[in-house]
């Protein structure tokens, strides 16, 4: 099997200092929103100043270099243990080269690993088979600190909100978490929601949610429309970007439903920042080809 | 835009108003949970007895701190191996987490900015209006543009805490921060926390 530490290496590098074109043009679109001169169009124009500089320079967009997500759906027959094995790697030389920072600090004892490498779980690697004539395909998504700590469950019925065990609830406690995150999880952000699984699988689906590309819409013509309702009432809040007040509060919004107990209905939100920093690498055969 | 230089005067912090952009240079210091964590219980409240190099760092921050500014930070910082540091991403950590330690901090170092993102509480404004200080809004995520603007490091304390929670002391040139909460008792982030609440209170009222 080949070895593609350094590819691998690639990717981290990619995914740490440029911004995905989807997110750069939607952030672009949205200066024009904001009125000249004021708080909330200077952060998005030092933001874009700042897309540009990490992208030239191989910086990190964002010092939180964030939780390394990696999705690897590998051909048939390759060995999984020896891609988590050459992930790990590319993960402590991503951080000598500076375009990751030590990020994984263990609970009990307070103490930072140093190399981005963390028990079994740092980075988080999740595997999925393909047929063995398809190609291998990596995903990378860094999920920031900031923004993680702003994603909220709710568990339906919620009294408080008046929101019950339908799409009307979930609107209701989605645009509730939009204002309890203020500007705390570096808005304008993305939201990535699930509806239904158990607290673990969901929060899960909340995230695999945002690999996909920005405007793009849920194929259920009910999501689609509650994605789209929820972006634009989201932004009617006047929490702006990084809270300074404003037009622009959440860049788009990402739905999808998912099977559950009777007992339980689950609504998970996870925040994206605007630093939304994911990228995949595709193998097949010799060529390697990063989008 | 204003320009102000680190250490900043009582009468400059005063007249800081809520809203206003202003270009920070000088010396400041970096430090997030760790840090303070460590200077509230070590020093302040001295529920735990200093140990190794505790006291001789406590002495030279009481020197830096006077008068300065405290960035919530958890830089990338390359040249760990040669000890010549040079900052590479440096934008701000979510300021929140040291609302319990901050005013406290403030008050007993006399820290006259604190820099950050997301705004803090009403412990930490209550603390901007006796030292007097105010609370500097950094825009979050914009590491490298912040970095470029760090022209120097000038030493690390508390390094065992790991790079991003360690100390670092740097010079920096035209900082862009915008002023978010005042010494006069103003926070942009209770008002648009306010008129956000109000709104949603609308939304959540509409059918369906
Ligand atoms: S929330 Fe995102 S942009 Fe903000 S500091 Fe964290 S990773 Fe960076």
């Amino acid at each position: 099997m080949r070895d593609l530490t350094n590819e691998i290496l690639e990717l981290i590098r990619r995914t740490s200092s440029s911004l995905p074109p989807d997110v750069e043009k939607k952030l672009r679109e949205s200066v024009e929103r904001e009125t000249p001169g004021s708080a909330a169009r200077g952060a998005l124009e030092t933001i874009l100043k700042n897309v540009e500089l990490s992208r030239a320079q191989s910086t990190p967009i964002c010092q939180d270099t964030g939780t390394p997500i990696f999705y690897v759906h590998y051909p048939e027959g390759w060995s999984t243990r020896k891609l988590k094995e050459q992930i790990r790697a590319a993960m402590v030389e991503a951080t000598k080269k500076s375009y990751m920072r030590p990020n994984a600090v263990d609970s009990i004892y307070d103490k930072n690993s140093g190399n981005n490498l963390g028990g079994e779980d740092f980075p988080s690697v999740h595997f999925e088979e393909v047929d063995a004539d398809e190609p291998l395909v990596i995903e990378l998504m860094l999920k920031g600190g900031g923004c993680e700590n702003v994603g909220a469950q709710y568990s339906l019925p919620d009294n408080r909100l008046g929101a019950g065990r339908d799409l009307a609830g979930v609107r209701k406690v989605v645009l509730d978490a939009v204002q309890k995150a203020q500007g705390q999880g570096c808005a304008p952000g993305v939201l990535g929601v699930s509806i239904g699984g158990d607290r673990g699988s969901a929060y899960i689906k909340s995230k695999e949610v945002l690999f996909s590309e920005m405007g793009t819409r849920n194929t259920d013509p009910k999501l689609a429309e509650l994605e789209e309702r929820l972006t634009h009432e989201a932004n009617t809040l006047g929490i702006g970007p990084m809270g300074f007040g404003g037009q622009t509060t959440v860049l788009d919004t990402k739905i999808t439903g998912m099977h559950r107990l009777p007992a339980s209905y689950f609504v998970s939100v996870s925040y994206m920042c605007w630093a939304y920093r994911r990228r995949k690498m595709t193998v097949t055969g010799v060529d390697v080809v990063y989008e | 835009m204003r320009e102000i230089t680190i250490p900043i005067s009582d009468d400059d912090i005063r007249s800081l108003k809520v809203g206003e952009p202003v270009l920070l240079s000088g010396i400041m210091v970096t430090g997030r949970d760790a840090a303070h964590k460590w200077m509230m219980e070590t020093f302040i409240k001295k529920t735990r007895e200093p140990q190794g190099e505790d006291l001789a760092v406590y002495d030279e921050l009481k020197k830096l701190l006077n008068g300065a500014v405290i960035y919530h930070c958890g830089p990338v910082v390359s040249g760990l191996d040669t000890k010549n540091y040079k900052f590479v991403a440096a934008g701000p950590t979510t300021s929140i987490r040291e609302e319990p330690y901050q005013a406290a901090v403030m008050k007993h170092f006399n820290v006259k900015g604190v820099i950050g993102k997301g705004g803090m509480g009403a412990k930490t404004l209550q603390g901007c209006a006796e030292t007097p200080g105010v609370y500097f809004h950094a825009i979050g995520g914009a590491a490298s543009y912040i970095a470029q603007q760090v022209v120097r490091v000038l030493g690390v304390y508390k390094l065992d805490f790991g790079v991003p929670e360690a100390m670092w002391v740097i010079e920096v040139k035209d900082f862009p921060v915008v002023v978010t909460m005042d010494s006069h008792g103003g926070s942009q982030h209770v008002v648009v926390d306010d008129n956000s609440r109000k709104a949603l209170d609308e939304l959540l009222a509409q059918p369906y």
